[in-house]
């Protein structure tokens, strides 16, 4: 579309920008204030330079959040594309069928994530939920509130219950957008099922998918309030992730300098990726 | 190449069908020989598409029979007919080049790389592609990509017919007039039936060898252009054909005399037949009505300068008609009389002609 | 292998509605069976737990509280976006696609990293504790999100509206609100969807800024965990009404849901 130049644009801007300015750069004056300096209380700050980063980026606890974090995004992302594109492909493009699926699907998007959390509590609890019940009845030993792997399989499990169907939805709405006329050119070009996937059907649905990716990774990467609610971050440290750690330190200890820093550093690291994406995506709308 | 029949085919996409509405293909009885050059023309919705997917097999007729060489082909799959067909936007593989564009088809099939190379080559070469043989498909521009479209069906030796469904209707102005005639040129060199789909008439006229009409699902009349042309069998043919098309004017029919605007009207052959209509018109194109001593008394009402011609709209007791005059001939003001050239004046009894 | 595709959307929802079904058999059962008896269904059905809910107003104004900010937010957020979203699709500006990527990049902000920092300024403020405090910090990733949804839908609709209703002799806002809104419904639609759906299932900023007034419904949960114990029955009853307003919105954007993904930016 051919866009007129105009300053006056900046008007129907203004809310936006005043809405979100107001909530995003003044707390990030404030973290940036703090990341900066030590307060022992009663508003009196000492400046610190950069020592709160160089404590952060070189402690083992931040390491070892940090690295669960990444390799919690990482199964995540992987488990959860190609089964929200096998399950889309799967789907009904046509009839009552649609509707039934597209609302039940929706369903775990919309509840609100501490009952998400409370939910997969009591469902994989081993003497009264039909998850830990029926485990254990099958003879396998299980236990997520002591046994770290237990508590990882059944944090993972509940995310891809929780976050599956947005990657469906997008899926779907990309395959739907796929004209028949492809589909009937390839039946006579003769081409096999896999082949009409990966040479029509993937590549149509690049923009869809990296947007679903940009976002898994983006909740993913930032997940609170679920697997708090779920295995508080324990047995141990053992499903700490970043945010969980972050919050403990910021509203827990209220470690304000150090909390600060991590907050910066964390940001930073979500900002770098996702710029990454961005540019790859702008990239592909570019060339097409 | 094959000769392909059609034998009272209809399609509903309803599940039942109540009316005459519910149908989109009526009775249709078609024969196509080999090699030749064939248009379906029709307005949208006139059910061209209909018919050109259950010939592709595509779909699958509600009634009727479909043949390829006298074998009944009506449930084979598309694959199994040997047919190729070019969609009205280009359907091209994005991620890969030219070459492995136009070696799908055969690569399906099974058929040996060394095999493959020359006949991609040959027909890149027929269809100016072989400069970007091994460029990404996706970069080339509207025009080059429904050649690799047409190139895919042509890269199979084995194709009975190809099928065009309105396949300039993305390509700019200026390079549709070059691909309609490289069009042309194909189906000289590689003589395989062709069938056009098209609402332009133009692309129809000047591609086919013969047209095929179609209007509300029905066959209105088959014949080469210049039959179409001069003779239609229905008012809907003369209306669409031509610009401007035939004038069609309420007569009056009885015991085979024509009357219009208070005059008897003269024509080549006598119509015998003592059929009463519901409606009757009278046809005749612009182009055979010219400006005589006697005759049907009209009103000048204006002369438009198109170019090549003149178009003047004049007004009769029988109703408004445009007739067509040279530019250098002069034109009367006021009032004058026409005549209607007798070998095409025409009768449409409920918009059929009336014959015999 | 085509007759049993039907299966995998099948068993995937089967997988989905295991949990919540788990969640509902439980509130519909008393504490005390829960913990003692395991069954597939319950052997006493009772309907204490919601009762309670709905009579005992610590509960029911939690869900009051919650549905009151994620209301107001949607409202804020779907008007503010709607003349950016116009903005960004029509016109060229002063630095229009580095506001267009800061806007997304508040997306991409933990809210973890906020949560200090919002306590202490809208404490700041005199909002702490307020439904507009909450309404206004959701605003920090539903804003962006509802520009990006909106401009997507607006880009489709050609300028050619907007160029005829002017020579038309409309003005401006008139042709916004009579004309170009009506083509968008879907699209607005979505989008409503949309910042309903991620104001109400957010938690840690909603239990940050509020103590008892405005206090969401998430956060009236957590409490019959620590203090009295594991009140299940009464805890799964709670979260299995919190799982309704998701449905209600749900069924009636059904239609949208499917035809607005095939249109739109997504």
């Amino acid at each position: 579309m051919k866009k007129t130049l105009n300053q006056k644009a900046w008007f129907f801007v203004l809310p936006v920008f005043v809405l979100v300015a107001f909530n995003a750069a003044i707390p990030l004056m404030t973290v940036i204030n703090y990341s900066f300096q030590e307060t022992f209380g009663n508003n009196i700050f000492f400046w610190e330079g950069t020592r709160w980063f160089k404590q952060i980026l070189q402690s083992d606890r931040f390491h070892g959040a940090l690295g669960r974090q990444f390799f919690f995004t990482f199964l995540i992302l992987i488990i959860q594309i190609p089964l929200g594109i096998a399950i889309a492909l799967s789907m009904p493009k046509e009839g009552v069928g649609v509707s039934v699926c597209l609302v039940l699907m929706s369903m775990p998007l919309l509840i609100p994530w501490n009952v998400v959390g409370a939910m997969w509590n009591i469902f994989a609890l081993p003497e009264i939920g039909f998850l830990g019940h029926s485990l254990n009845a099958l003879g396998i030993d299980y236990n997520y509130t002591q046994q770290p792997f237990a508590a990882w399989f059944t944090t993972i499990l509940m995310d891809v219950w929780h976050w599956t169907s947005l990657v469906v939805l997008l899926a779907y709405a990309g395959l739907c957008a796929i004209p028949d006329a492809y589909y009937q050119a390839a039946k006579i070009d003769g081409a096999s099922r896999w082949s009409i996937f990966r040479h029509i059907e993937l590549p149509k649905m690049k923009k869809v998918l990296t947007i679903a990716i940009l976002l898994r990774f983006m909740d993913s990467f930032m997940i609170y309030t679920e697997p708090f609610v779920l295995t508080g971050g324990g047995p141990g440290n053992a499903t700490t992730f970043l945010s969980i750690d972050l919050v403990k330190m910021a509203l827990g200890q209220f470690d304000l300098g150090p909390a600060a820093a991590m907050s910066l550093i964390y940001f930073f690291i979500v900002l770098l990726i996702c710029w990454v994406f961005y540019n790859l995506m702008m990239r592909n709308e570019d060339q097409s | 190449m094959s000769k392909i029949s059609l034998n009272n085919l209809s399609h509903s996409y309803l599940v039942q069908q109540n009316n005459d509405l519910d149908w989109a293909l009526k009775d249709i009885d078609l024969e196509w020989s080999d090699g030749g050059a064939y248009a379906l023309l029709g307005p949208s919705g006139c059910g061209k598409t209909t018919l050109l997917n259950i010939i592709s097999g595509l779909l699958k007729p509600t009634k009727g029979e479909v043949y390829f060489d006298d074998k009944k082909i009506t449930h084979l799959s598309s694959v199994e007919r040997n047919i190729a067909q070019i969609f009205q936007f280009p359907v091209i593989y994005d991620t890969m080049t030219v070459f492995d564009n136009l070696a799908f088809p055969l690569r399906n099939r099974g058929i040996s790389e060394d095999k493959i190379q020359p006949r991609v080559k040959e027909i890149a070469e027929m269809l100016d592609l072989s400069e970007t043989l091994y460029n990404r498909a996706s970069g080339l521009t509207a025009d080059g990509k429904q050649k690799i479209s047409l190139g895919r069906g042509l890269v199979r030796s084995d194709v009975n017919v190809i099928m065009f469904d309105e396949p300039l209707t993305v390509i700019d102005p200026h390079l549709k007039w070059i691909l309609k005639s490289k069009l042309k040129e194909l189906h000289q060199e590689i003589n395989r039936t062709m069938i056009y789909v098209t609402h332009d008439q133009t692309e129809a006229l000047t591609f086919a060898d013969q047209v095929v009409v179609m209007h509300e699902g029905q066959l209105v009349q088959k014949g080469t252009p210049v039959e179409l042309f001069e003779k239609p069998k229905h008012t809907f043919v003369g209306h669409f054909i031509g610009s401007p098309g035939m004038n069609l004017l309420p007569c009056e029919l009885m015991n085979g005399k024509v009357n219009f605007s208070g005059a008897k009207i003269e024509m080549e052959k006598k119509i015998s037949s003592h059929k009463t209509y519901s409606k009757t018109q009278i046809g005749i194109r612009p182009e055979f009505v010219s400006f005589s001593n006697s005759g049907i008394a009209v009103k000048i009402l204006k002369v438009n300068n198109a170019g090549r011609h003149k178009i003047i709209d004049i007004e009769c007791d029988g109703g408004k008609l445009k007739m067509i005059s040279s530019v250098t001939a002069t034109t009367p003001s006021g009032t004058a009389y026409v005549k209607f050239n007798s070998k095409y004046t025409y009768v449409y009894g409920d918009d059929w002609i009336v014959e015999e | 292998m085509n007759k049993y595709k039907w299966l995998v959307p099948t068993i995937y929802i089967i997988f989905l509605m295991l949990p919540i079904y788990w969640l509902l058999n439980m509130s519909f059962k008393t504490t005390t069976e829960i913990i003692n008896t395991y069954s597939l269904w319950p052997q006493k059905f009772t309907l204490e737990n919601y009762v309670t809910i709905f009579t005992d107003s610590t509960w029911y104004t939690g869900y009051l509280n919650s549905i009151y900010y994620v209301v107001i937010n949607t409202i804020i957020s779907v008007s503010a976006a709607l003349p950016a979203a116009y903005a960004f699709s029509r016109y060229k500006f002063l630095g229009d696609k580095h506001l267009f990527f800061w806007l997304l990049t508040n997306r991409m902000a933990p809210p973890a990293v906020f949560a200090l920092p919002f306590f202490q300024f809208y404490s700041s403020i005199n909002l702490f504790d307020t439904h507009v405090a909450v309404a206004l910090s959701h605003c920090l990733f539903n804003i962006p999100l509802a520009v990006w949804i909106l401009e997507g839908f607006i880009s489709a609709v050609p300028k050619e509206l907007d160029e005829t209703a002017y020579v038309d002799g409309y003005s401006f806002w008139r042709f916004f609100f009579r004309i170009f809104i009506p083509t968008i419904t879907a699209g607005i639609g979505i989008t409503m969807f949309f910042c309903f759906m991620f104001s109400w299932v957010e938690l840690l900023l909603a239990k940050t800024l509020t103590a008892v007034a405005a206090k969401p419904i998430a956060a009236t949960m957590t409490r019959t965990v620590s203090t009295s114990g594991y009140e299940l029955g009464l805890l799964a009853a709670a979260g299995s009404l919190t799982i309704v307003p998701g449905a209600i919105v749900i069924y009636f954007v059904r239609n949208y849901i499917a035809k607005g993904f095939a249109l739109g930016r997504v």
